[in-house]
């Protein structure tokens, strides 16, 4: 129950509306320090929404979303910084970070959230290895002394970038794409971009990674090499990831914790096996009779 | 149009098609161009019928339609379709091969100054250094500097003369104001100013037009696409506006007149004892300014190459070329867009303000005349036609679309053709719209369109261009 002991990120009471629509209505769950936490739902249950609040891409109507980098936020401390204007604050090993008022590229610079998109967003005229160098913009940034030092050529830069490059060596490797480092993501198969694009937001060092349907599209060897992906950078990075599926193989597989929205609101939450068999996840899925729907409204049924 | 879809109509399919445009060319031309309205002394309209003009045009369409024809179907018939060679294509030119254009084209822009004087003398080569050298290199810098904001960066700048002015008029101002010239006179001595104006107003300029960058930067931050079009374009109207209605600083139309002239390091170019030529035992001839001139403006240019080349190794330049390939992608990487953006308006534009200087220095008058917006038409059209983003293919533009427009000077033979009232001079803009259809037809994304890669593992290859985006403004 890590999402409840070391939640590494909470989101309390989030809600966004646009103009009448409400497309995500009063919800709260964290996610765990080390866990996988999968949120599911059909179509047009606002998953992708609560992905572009946490990560700044859209500004929520109301709630709270607190990032804790140790994932044991202190509710004092929480409260403190809620009080005051700051944005985020540093307490010693842990950070606390408001994602709510923070902007998107500060999110993922500083609150480490990273983040991949439903419909791939790779730099497609750039190589595979020139769009994870991209992802350690910040580091090299400060290496190159805000570009000034760096086009001096100084060697502290050339150093930076070089391990910049292991860096990414690494992960061409993790995913299998070493032997096309320097072929653009563009022309990359289908696939390869997806794993491309996971390996991009890891280079971007992230303690959480959200990832919008990473299996769509794929066919089931792909899916399977997701899942071990996803599996090994829970194991070794210690990576947080926070994923919106479809495909139940891979949620039933790999996730620790699953989250269930149908029409903006949570209606369930909890361990793989609880959300199988919680009835509302299976009427909102499978559809059921119509007294049984009433049943379950009115509690009978467990 | 070429590929695949014509059928072949054979000499009287093509003779009957031709006729039909022709007799659609005699349509327009009857109410266009046949009737000519012209007040004669007695301020009558008098009506002079253009027969014969109308006749040539009508068998100018024919012809065209007739030669095109054919050529359509010599084109279909032939048995195997011989695959373009892309020419300027990074895939086909090996990068020893490349390496040695540039190396070439370097020792050649070194020696040009020297090559004019030793075939055409003294008197001719100042033509060939100013008309030629000099103006086409100060647009292979502006193209190189809007080349960071256009080609790297995807930001669609249609003011980039704006800079170009700031940097011209900051020179101007700088260097012929009195206040400065007697605060100097007294800090340091009467003689530093005059001789040192130049070099120390030059970065100065670049500095100014890197502020006006950002200025223009602010507000257009959240543009994207013809917005950001729309108001780059007003941005360079109004400071063509204000540099015409300021009158009391700017002089209004009559521009700035008497600007110093850049000295060599302190060495004034003129005939007095103190002088370059006196001080080196040369005789005084004005060639040795112009040709001063000429590789100053090559190292001003190449300074901008090389700065740009290293910036895009740097994770600035980096993240200017994400952000022409997806914006949301760089915000979700935590790359700040904004400073990335402005970062990219501002050095684009510094390098329009040295360029402007160095244009202020060289003209010793400016005007608002000569920042309008066809200025920015033209830089604009330099780095398309390059290829965004590819130094060399800005490079080859300028000196195709420059060169060309100052070669049409040296056309005079063509008044034995065409009689003496033809000045091919007037027919540039017609050439140059002309050009770039063509070249928009045969190359879309410019000569140089492949994108080479900043770093790589293995080997580098260059990236095609259907994959390269163009930003989304």
């Amino acid at each position: 129950m890590h999402w409840e002991t070391a939640p590494l990120l909470e989101v309390e009471h989030l809600t966004m509306r646009f103009g009448g629509l409400v497309a995500v209505n009063d919800v709260t769950f964290g996610a765990g320090r080390g866990d996988i936490t999968a949120i599911i739902g059909p179509n047009g249950a606002g998953k992708t929404t609560v992905f572009n609040c946490i990560t700044g891409f859209y500004k929520p109507t109301s709630g709270r979303m607190v990032m804790s980098h140790t994932g044991n936020a202190i509710s004092d401390d929480v409260a403190v910084l809620t009080r005051s204007d700051a944005r985020y604050m540093r307490r010693g090993e842990n950070a606390l970070f408001l994602l709510e008022r923070m902007p998107d590229f500060e999110i993922a610079a500083k609150a480490r959230v990273a983040r991949t998109f439903q419909n791939i967003r790779l730099f497609s005229g750039m190589t595979a290895l020139e769009n994870l160098i991209v992802a350690q913009h910040n580091t090299l940034m400060d290496a190159s002394g805000w570009t000034v030092l760096g086009l001096i050529g100084l060697p502290r830069y050339a150093r930076a970038e070089q391990a910049a490059i292991e860096r990414a060596r690494y992960w061409l490797d993790l995913i299998g794409l070493t032997s096309r480092a320097d072929d653009s993501a563009g022309s990359l198969p289908y696939g390869d971009q997806r794993r491309l694009e996971i390996a991009r937001a890891m280079c971007s060092d992230p303690l959480i990674l959200c990832l919008d349907e990473p299996a769509a599209g794929l066919n089931a060897r792909e899916s399977g090499e997701l899942n071990k992906l996803l599996k090994t950078i829970q194991r070794e990075h210690g990576t947080s990831i926070l994923l919106i599926e479809h495909d139940m193989s891979v949620v039933m597989e790999i996730s620790d914790h699953v989250i269930v929205l149908e029409y903006g609101i949570k209606i369930s939450d909890g361990t793989p096996e609880y959300v199988r068999n919680d009835p509302k996840v299976v009427a909102a899925y499978l559809g059921v009779e119509d007294d049984e729907v009433a049943a379950v409204e009115k509690g009978e049924l467990p | 149009m070429a590929e695949g879809t014509h059928q072949p109509v054979g000499i009287l399919g093509a003779a009957r098609d031709a006729t039909k445009t022709a007799l659609l060319a005699l349509g327009l031309c009857i109410p266009i161009v046949l009737l000519r309205a012209e007040q004669d002394f007695s301020n009558q309209l008098m009506l002079e019928p253009r027969v014969e003009l109308t006749l040539t045009l009508v068998a100018i369409a024919f012809a065209a339609r007739f030669v095109w024809l054919l050529a359509m179907d010599w084109y279909a018939r032939r048995p195997e379709r011989v695959a373009r060679v892309p020419i300027f294509a990074g895939t086909t030119v090996s990068p020893e091969a490349a390496r040695r254009f540039a190396i070439g084209g370097l020792i050649f822009l070194f020696a040009y100054p020297m090559l004019a004087l030793a075939l055409v003398g003294q008197a001719g080569s100042i033509k060939w250094i100013d008309n030629f050298g000099i103006q086409i290199l100060i647009y292979v810098m502006l193209g190189w500097g809007l080349n960071i904001v256009v080609g790297l960066a995807g930001l669609l700048d249609l003011g980039y003369v704006a800079f170009y002015a700031v940097g011209a008029y900051s020179y101007a101002l700088l260097a012929s104001n009195d206040v400065v010239k007697d605060f100097m006179a007294e800090l340091i001595g009467p003689t530093f100013w005059p001789a040192w104006a130049f070099w120390i107003c030059l970065p100065v300029a670049g500095l100014l037009a890197a502020f006006w960058g950002i200025i223009l930067g602010f507000p257009v931050l959240r543009l994207r696409g013809d917005y950001l079009a729309i108001v780059t374009l007003a941005f360079g109207e109004i400071i063509r506006l204000v540099l015409i209605n300021w009158v009391d600083v700017t002089g209004g139309y009559a521009g700035i007149s008497g600007i110093p002239r850049p000295s060599f390091f302190g060495l004034p170019f003129n005939a007095t004892d103190t002088g370059f030529a006196a001080t080196f035992g040369l005789e005084f001839t004005p060639l040795y300014r112009t040709i001063f001139l000429f590789y100053l403006i090559l190292m001003l240019a190449l300074l901008t190459n090389i700065v740009t080349i290293r910036l895009r190794r740097l994770p600035v330049g980096r993240a200017w070329e994400a952000l022409r390939e997806d914006e949301i992608a760089c915000r979700s990487l935590g790359i700040n867009t904004t400073n990335t953006k402005l970062t990219a308006f501002a050095i684009g534009a510094g390098f329009g303000g040295f360029a402007g200087a160095f244009f202020a220095a060289r003209q010793n008058f400016i005007s608002p005349e000569s920042f309008t917006f066809l200025e920015s038409a033209v830089i604009l059209a330099i780095v398309v036609l390059g290829g965004m983003g590819s130094q060399i293919g800005v490079a080859i533009a300028a000196i195709a679309m420059i060169g060309g427009t100052e070669i049409l000077r040296e056309l005079d033979w063509l008044k034995h053709i065409f009689g003496a009232g033809f000045d091919p001079t007037q027919y540039r803009m017609l050439l140059f719209g002309l050009a770039m259809v063509i070249i928009m037809i045969w190359r879309p994304r410019g000569l140089i369109a492949n994108r080479q890669p900043t770093l790589f593992l293995t080997s580098r290859r260059a990236i095609s261009a259907d994959l390269v985006k163009e930003g989304h403004g």
